[in-house]
C-alpha cells in the first residue's frame, strides 16, 4: 500500500512539474519549410527551456481552420505564421499583436529584412510603419523544369529547328508555351510525358495563384493607383485579358490529363513522377525537389518569366503573436530569438526562406544553392493578391470566375474579369470602401 | 428516501416527461435555438468574421438578395438536376437489385453484404478515392469504358459536361443498396397467398409484378426515395472532395455555395437567409411528398 502510495505520489507530482513547463503552440501549415522550423526550433528550446508545440494543418484547410480559430477567438494558438493575404484581417479585427513597441524595446529594425517581404508579411495599412508580423518565409510562385531532358541533343536540336532558339529557360510566357508544348504528349525514355503541370485548383486560392503569376506579366494592376479600389479599365485592361486567354491556352496546349483541379501537391506529384516537364509552384518546395532529384532527374530551377514586365505571385508568410494566447510573452521570446541574424542563417541552411538582410545580402547567398538566384531575383518583383480584410470574399469570385473559363471553357476571358469585378464591387461596398 | 418512493407521489406524464425531458432540452438547444437565431440573423447584415461591428436591421434585403442572384438559380438548378438523376437511378437499381435479391439462391447474404458495402463508407472517403478512380491517366474508371468503347482519354472531373455525370455515379454506387435494403423489406412483407392465388388465377408474372409486387413496394420505395431527396438536397462531403464544386462552377451544389458564403466570406445575414430559404424549400417539399406518399399508402 505505502508503495502504491509512493507511485501515486510521484506520477502527481511529475504531472505537475509537467503542466507548470513553459510552452508555446505554433501553428502553421504542413509542408516541409514547416519541418524545417521544427527542427530549428529544438535550438530556441534548448536555448530558453520553452517548449514549442507544433499544430501543422494541410494546405487546403489551413485558411479554414486558422481563420476560424482566430474569428472565434481560439487560444489554441500562441504563434499564428499566416498567409500574407491575412495581415489586413489579423489588424483590423484585432487578432494579431501590434508589435512595434516589442520591435522597438528589443532593437528588431524591420530595416534588417527585405523590403518587398516587410510590406507584404508585416505591414497594415500597407507599407505604413505599423508591423504585425515579422517576415518569416520568403516565397513566390517559380518554376522548376527537367533539366535532363532539356540537355538532350537530340531534343535540343529538334526545338531549335522547330522554334529557332535554344530549348534553355524560357525568356518569356510564349517561348514557356513553346516549350511545354513540345514536350505534351511526347515520349521519352518509353513513358508519354507532358508539358507543364500548373495550378488549376478550384477549391482555396489555386488557380488564382497561378494565372496572377500571368496577369502580373502581362503588366495587370488591380486598381488605379490614383483612385483606390477603381478596377474597371485595370483589373480588366487588355493585357489581363490577354493573360487569362494565355493562361487557358497552356492549360489546354500542354497540362497533363486530369490536371484540372490541381495545385502544390498535385503539381510536385506530376514532376516527381516523371509526367511532366515543367512545374509551378512555390519557392517552398525547391529545396525537397533538388534534394530528391534520383533516378537521372536533374532538376533546374527559374523565376516566373517576363512578358510585359517582370514579376511574380507573391507567397509566403510572417509569424505574427496571437491576440487571445495566454502565454504572449513566451511568444514574443520565440520572435525574438527568431529575428537573430545567426537563427535566420540557421533557418536559410534547412530549408527555410529566411528574409534577414544579412542572409540574401551574403555574398555565398546566390550560389549556396541552385534556386537561390531565382528566389533573390523573384523576391525584387514580386505582387500580392488582396491583403484587404475582405480577401476571401475576394478570392472566392476569382476561384469561380477564373475556373469556369480557364478549365470548364465556359465563356470568354473578359467575362470572367467582369463578373469577377462586378464581384468585388459588392464586397467592397459592403466593408465601406466603396 | 428511495428512488421508488421519491417517483411515487409523481403521475404517468409526469414521468414522461421527465424522461423526454433531457432530450426535449437538448434538441431545443442544438436544433431549435439555431434555427430561431439564423431567422433573427438573416433579417441582418451580421458578418461573423467582423468583431465589434454590431449587425444592423435590414427587413427582406437578404431575402431579396438570395432570390435575384441569377447564380443561386443556377446553383438550385445544379442541385435539382443531381437530385432528380441520383433518385431516378437509385430508384431503379435499387428496386432491381432488391428483386434479384429476393429470390432464392446460393450466396444470396454474401452478395447482399457486399452491395451494401458502398453505404457503410464515409462519403468524404468516397469522394477522395473516386478522383483516382476518374483519373483520366491511371484510373479504373476510364480503363473499364475504354474496355467496352473506345473513347480515348476523357476527364469526367475536368469537364462540365462529364463532371455532374461524375458526382450522380458515384453518389449513385454509394447509397442505392440503401433503396435496396428498403425495398427489400417491403418485398419480403408481401404476403405469399397473394402470389399464389394469382397463380390460380394464370396471371402472368408481368401481371403479378404490376398488380402485386409494385403497389406492396411502392411505399418503401417512395420512403426511401424520401429519405435519400433530403439527404441528397443537403450533400456536401463527397461533391467537395471529388470536384470542389467544379469545373467552374458545374458541379456547386447548393449546400456548397451555402457553406462558401457563410463560412468562407463569412457572409452570415445574407448566408441565413439562404440557409432558411432552403430550409423552407425542403420541408415544403417534404410535406407534399409525404402527404401524396400517404395517399398512396391508403389506396
Amino acid at each position: 500500500m505505502k508503495k502504491i502510495m509512493i507511485l501515486l505520489f510521484v506520477s502527481l507530482f511529475s504531472f505537475s512539474v509537467n503542466s507548470n513547463a513553459k510552452s508555446i503552440t505554433l501553428g502553421w501549415a504542413a509542408w516541409d519549410p514547416a519541418n524545417a522550423l521544427q527542427e530549428l526550433t529544438k535550438e530556441f528550446t534548448a536555448e530558453t527551456g520553452i517548449e514549442v508545440n507544433f499544430e501543422f494543418v494541410p494546405w487546403p484547410n489551413f485558411a479554414d481552420r486558422m481563420l476560424n480559430e482566430l474569428n472565434n477567438k481560439g487560444k489554441t494558438f500562441d504563434l499564428l505564421i499566416g498567409d500574407s493575404q491575412w495581415i489586413g484581417a489579423g489588424a483590423v479585427y484585432g487578432h494579431y499583436v501590434k508589435l512595434n513597441d516589442f520591435f522597438d524595446k528589443e532593437g528588431i529594425s524591420m530595416s534588417d529584412f527585405s523590403p518587398a517581404t516587410v510590406y507584404a508579411y508585416s505591414t497594415w495599412p500597407k507599407g505604413s510603419k505599423n508591423y504585425y508580423a515579422l517576415p518569416a518565409m520568403g516565397d513566390a510562385l517559380a518554376w522548376a523544369y527537367r533539366k535532363d531532358w532539356f540537355d538532350r541533343p537530340e531534343l535540343k536540336s529538334e526545338f531549335k529547328k522547330k522554334h529557332g532558339y535554344d530549348l534553355g529557360v524560357p525568356a518569356n510566357w510564349n517561348q514557356l508555351h513553346d516549350m511545354c508544348k513540345f514536350f505534351q504528349g511526347r515520349e521519352i525514355d518509353g513513358q508519354k510525358r507532358y508539358g507543364a503541370a500548373i495550378n488549376t485548383e478550384r477549391g482555396s486560392e489555386g488557380i488564382t495563384m497561378g494565372v496572377t503569376a500571368a496577369m502580373y506579366a502581362w503588366g495587370m494592376e488591380y486598381e488605379n493607383p490614383n483612385k483606390p479600389y477603381d478596377m474597371e479599365g485595370y483589373f480588366n485592361s487588355p493585357q489581363a485579358v490577354e493573360a487569362v486567354e494565355f493562361y487557358r491556352k497552356l492549360y489546354e496546349d500542354c497540362a497533363p490529363p486530369g490536371h484540372s483541379d490541381a495545385y502544390m501537391v498535385a503539381n510536385l506529384d506530376a514532376y516527381k513522377s516523371g509526367q511532366v516537364a515543367f512545374q509551378m509552384n512555390w519557392y517552398a518546395f525547391w529545396p525537397g525537389v533538388s534534394k530528391e532529384d534520383s533516378d537521372g532527374r536533374v532538376s533546374g530551377f527559374f523565376a516566373n518569366p517576363k512578358q510585359n514586365v517582370a514579376a511574380a505571385t507573391l507567397g509566403g508568410q510572417g509569424i505574427s503573436v496571437v491576440k487571445y494566447s495566454d502565454k504572449q510573452d513566451l511568444a514574443l521570446e520565440y520572435i525574438k530569438w527568431f529575428a537573430r541574424p545567426d537563427v535566420q542563417q540557421k533557418w536559410w541552411d534547412l530549408g527555410g526562406y529566411s528574409c534577414h538582410n544579412d542572409v540574401l545580402n551574403s555574398p555565398s547567398f546566390p550560389t549556396s544553392t541552385v534556386y537561390a538566384q531565382g528566389f533573390l531575383d523573384s523576391m525584387g518583383i514580386v505582387k500580392d493578391f488582396w491583403q484587404e480584410p475582405t480577401f476571401v470574399e475576394l478570392m472566392l469570385p476569382m476561384q469561380e470566375a477564373i475556373h469556369d473559363y480557364v478549365v470548364n471553357g465556359k465563356g470568354t476571358a473578359k467575362g470572367a474579369l467582369d463578373k469577377i469585378i462586378e464581384e468585388w464591387v459588392e464586397v467592397f461596398e459592403a466593408d465601406g470602401k466603396l | 428516501m428511495s428512488v421508488k418512493k421519491k417517483f411515487k407521489g409523481l403521475s404517468d406524464k409526469a414521468v414522461g416527461w421527465l424522461f423526454i425531458g433531457p432530450t426535449v432540452l437538448l434538441l431545443l438547444a442544438i436544433n431549435i435555438y439555431p434555427l430561431v437565431y439564423a431567422i433573427k440573423m438573416s433579417f441582418t447584415n451580421f458578418y461573423a468574421n467582423k468583431i465589434g461591428r454590431e449587425p444592423q436591421f435590414v427587413g427582406l434585403k437578404n431575402y431579396i438578395k438570395v432570390l435575384n442572384k441569377e447564380a443561386i438559380w443556377e446553383k438550385m438548378q445544379v442541385t435539382a438536376s443531381f437530385m432528380f438523376w441520383t433518385l431516378l437511378l437509385q430508384a431503379i437499381i435499387g428496386l432491381g437489385l432488391a428483386l434479384l435479391l429476393n429470390r432464392k439462391f446460393k450466396g444470396n447474404e454474401l452478395l447482399t453484404t457486399l452491395i451494401v458495402l458502398p453505404m457503410m463508407l464515409s462519403p468524404a472517403v468516397v469522394g477522395v478515392f473516386w478522383t483516382y478512380l476518374y483519373n483520366p491517366q491511371v484510373g479504373l474508371f476510364n480503363y473499364v469504358v475504354n474496355f467496352f468503347y473506345d473513347l480515348g482519354s476523357f476527364d469526367m472531373i475536368g469537364s462540365s459536361t462529364l463532371a455532374p455525370w461524375a458526382i450522380v455515379i458515384v453518389d449513385t454506387w454509394m447509397w442505392t443498396p440503401f433503396t435496396m435494403l428498403i425495398c427489400l423489406a417491403g418485398l419480403r412483407s408481401v404476403p405469399n397467398y397473394l402470389y399464389e392465388a394469382a397463380e390460380v388465377d394464370r396471371a402472368s408474372k408481368w401481371q403479378q409484378f404490376i398488380y402485386i409486387t409494385l403497389p406492396s413496394v411502392l411505399p418503401f420505395l417512395l420512403l426511401a426515395l424520401l429519405f435519400r431527396g433530403i439527404e441528397n438536397f443537403k450533400m456536401f462531403d463527397m461533391v467537395v472532395e471529388l470536384t470542389s464544386g467544379g469545373p467552374g462552377s458545374a458541379t456547386e451544389l447548393a449546400s456548397i455555395n451555402l457553406k462558401r458564403e457563410a463560412f468562407e466570406k463569412w457572409k452570415t445575414g445574407y448566408s441565413s437567409a439562404f440557409a432558411v430559404i432552403l430550409f423552407v424549400t425542403i420541408f415544403g417539399f417534404g410535406n407534399v411528398y409525404v402527404k401524396v406518399m400517404n395517399k398512396i399508402k391508403e389506396r
